[in-house]
């Protein structure tokens, strides 16, 4: 295990440290004192396991293809852009456009979350982009989202659950909901359904993993109903410019 | 093509505090706030807004001017005298930065305007609207960037650290601070066009893009403002003046007006409320912002945060004490306020409206 100091240190500096620890073969490391520090573990590849105390900057986890990152406090915008493998654990709140272009690899947030959060998230056959949200989330939560997984519990909040223009030009993917979703919050072309059994146990087992990271009890968290809300026409748009 | 072309990716970035209890804050404070996102920014412009920095001439209205040459200083003053009691005069003091090789004149004049010049029941504000106007319009290479009372604003071409420096920015205590590094893009990085945008005690620090400038351009030019600044956020200074000051607007109901709801969500508020929300978009529809922006405002009762109305640009708040912090990004806050006791981030179009206690 290793230590590093980031405070006031610049974000190049910084990141220069870490890649030299990571390449060195470190396979735990604790920053301490980070604030703002913009791109840590992006473009990251391996196993080594990172924790970070204090507020990461922005970029956090862009492009990161394998590490696994814990963050002791909240988080910024824009983690895990373009992640491709990995898993980033915020046990705080979280930002605005989270995932964006997410192609793999796990996104696990404690708190709340703020817009566009899973934006163009993709999956393939053989991956599945996966974001849990514990808290609420703002608008544009699941926009233009063509794969993979989004889940939101809405835990121990007193605030709406989720904004307005849920799922919008959502054309793949899934996004599960606990409790009720209002119609009038989602994007044409989303569709609200209850869960059948193969959905329970895709839920089951991101969940699961959720709470181990968290220290939660599924049952608890199962204890409430959940909506799945996916694409159900293909051209919902189809006649918007046609007169 | 060179494929090899580094782009840095930024925004500009801002960041403002209050005291509600006017307790006087160091400028080192925000200064070292704002440099936690000196990267937001790409050294064309920076700048620094602070209330309560001129006690013993709290009752005169502060002129910060920018002069290009000394001929026009002496046109500046010589319009100033015959129109204004001038209790004082001084060059802005600044320190040498080895980053700044070069600025304009920067004098700042605490007046009165002179009885016997206001027009009938012309009131002393307007008067001083329309000195700003007709210098920062009509007389080539002078700009009066700061006009309120008991505040100022400090900005220039350079990185926040260097023009802190160059303002000497610590040596202020305020009770109410905003401070702005900016990242150009679609109109020039000069003096006059470094952020904050001030008149009267309003000031602006903007993130964002106004994409609707035209059509607020125009409407407030119909109302005697002139727009002289070559920058879009130029336009919610002079629409704060417009709406609250002239118009009588509270500032919630003016942020209402700038940064109103969508149609489809006044549909589905009762019909009282139906109807004064649609009276207000069709009153000012022309005052409208669109476009991403966050923005924060300052003035003599407050500080004011607000966002557009889906949310393109970030915006954090946070409170510790007497204290409210709001900034593009938490890290910035935690620069000055490691231990907040909360911290939230505004929802898209809701302000963030802090006002002083007494």
């Amino acid at each position: 295990m290793v230590e590093i100091n980031a405070s006031g240190t610049y974000y190049k500096e910084l990141n220069q440290k870490i890649r030299a620890a990571v390449e060195k073969g470190e396979k735990e490391i604790v920053l301490k004192n980070v604030n703002g520090q913009y791109y840590i573990g992006a473009g990251f590849v391996g196993s080594t396991n990172i924790t970070i105390e204090g507020v990461p900057g922005n970029d956090l986890a862009a492009f990161m293809d394998g590490p696994t990152l814990r963050i002791k406090s909240n988080a910024q915008d824009n983690i895990s852009n373009t992640m491709n493998s990995g898993k980033v654990i915020v046990e705080g709140n979280a930002g605005d456009v989270l995932g964006y272009g997410m192609r793999g690899g796990k996104l696990h947030i404690r708190g709340d979350v703020g817009y566009r959060v899973g934006i163009h998230m993709k999956g393939n056959k053989k991956q599945t982009p996966t974001i849990i949200v514990g808290g609420t989330a703002g608008d544009f939560f699941g926009e233009y989202m063509a794969g993979g997984i989004l889940v939101l519990l809405g835990l121990d909040s007193t605030g709406p659950l989720v904004g307005d223009y849920l799922g919008t030009g959502m054309h793949g993917g899934m996004i599960f909901v606990r409790g009720e979703v209002d119609k009038n919050l989602c994007g044409a072309e989303v569709g609200i359904l209850d869960l059948d059994e193969d959905d329970h146990k895709i839920l089951k087992d991101a969940l699961t993993d959720y709470c181990k990271d968290f220290g939660l009890k599924l049952e608890d968290i199962m204890k409430k109903g959940f909506k799945k809300l996916v694409p159900v026409s293909l051209r919902p748009y189809g006649n918007l410019y046609a007169y | 093509m060179n494929h090899n072309y580094q782009k840095d990716i930024s925004g500009c970035g801002l960041t403002g505090l209050i005291s509600r209890k006017r307790r006087p804050i160091s400028g080192s404070e925000i200064v070292k706030s704002l440099c936690l996102m000196t990267d937001r920014g790409n050294g064309l412009g920076a700048g620094y807004a602070a209330y309560g920095i001129y006690p013993e001439f709290k009752d005169f209205y502060a002129f910060h001017i920018m002069y290009d040459e000394p001929t026009v200083k002496r046109t500046v003053e010589d319009y100033l005298k015959s129109n204004y009691h001038i209790e004082k005069v001084e060059e802005i003091p600044t320190k040498a930065v080895k980053a700044i090789p070069i600025s304009p004149m920067l004098v700042r004049y605490f007046v009165s305007p002179l009885k016997e010049r206001l027009a009938g029941e012309q009131e002393e504000t307007d008067f001083v609207v329309n000195t700003v106007m007709k210098v920062n319009s009509e007389i080539d290479g002078a700009y009066i960037f700061s006009s309120g009372k008991n505040m100022g604003a400090f900005k220039g071409v350079g990185n926040p650290s260097d023009i802190a420096d160059f303002f000497r920015i610590e040596e202020y205590e305020g009770y109410i601070w905003t401070a702005h590094t900016r990242f150009p893009t679609n109109t020039p990085g000069w003096w006059g066009g470094a952020h904050p945008f001030t008149l009267l005690d309003w000031s602006i620090v903007h993130n964002g893009e106004i994409s609707s400038y035209g059509i607020n351009k125009r409407y407030l030019e119909m109302y005697g403002y002139k727009l002289a600044l070559l920058t879009d956020t130029e336009v919610v200074a002079y629409l704060l003046d417009l709406l609250i000051r002239r118009h009588g607007l509270s500032i919630p109901v003016a942020c209402l007006a700038l940064a109103s709801p969508f149609w489809k969500n006044i549909d589905q508020r009762d019909p009282e409320e139906r109807e004064a929300l649609t009276a207000l978009r069709q009153t000012y529809g022309s005052a409208l912002l669109n476009g991403p922006f966050s923005v924060l405002f300052g003035h003599s009762n407050g500080l004011v945060g607000i966002n557009d109305r889906i949310k393109l640009r970030p915006l954090v708040a946070a409170i510790k004490g007497d204290v409210t912090y709001m900034a593009s990004e938490e890290s910035a806050i935690r620069a000055i306020c490691p231990d907040p006791q909360k911290v939230w981030a505004p929802r898209a179009g809701e302000p963030v409206i802090v006002n002083l206690e007494d």
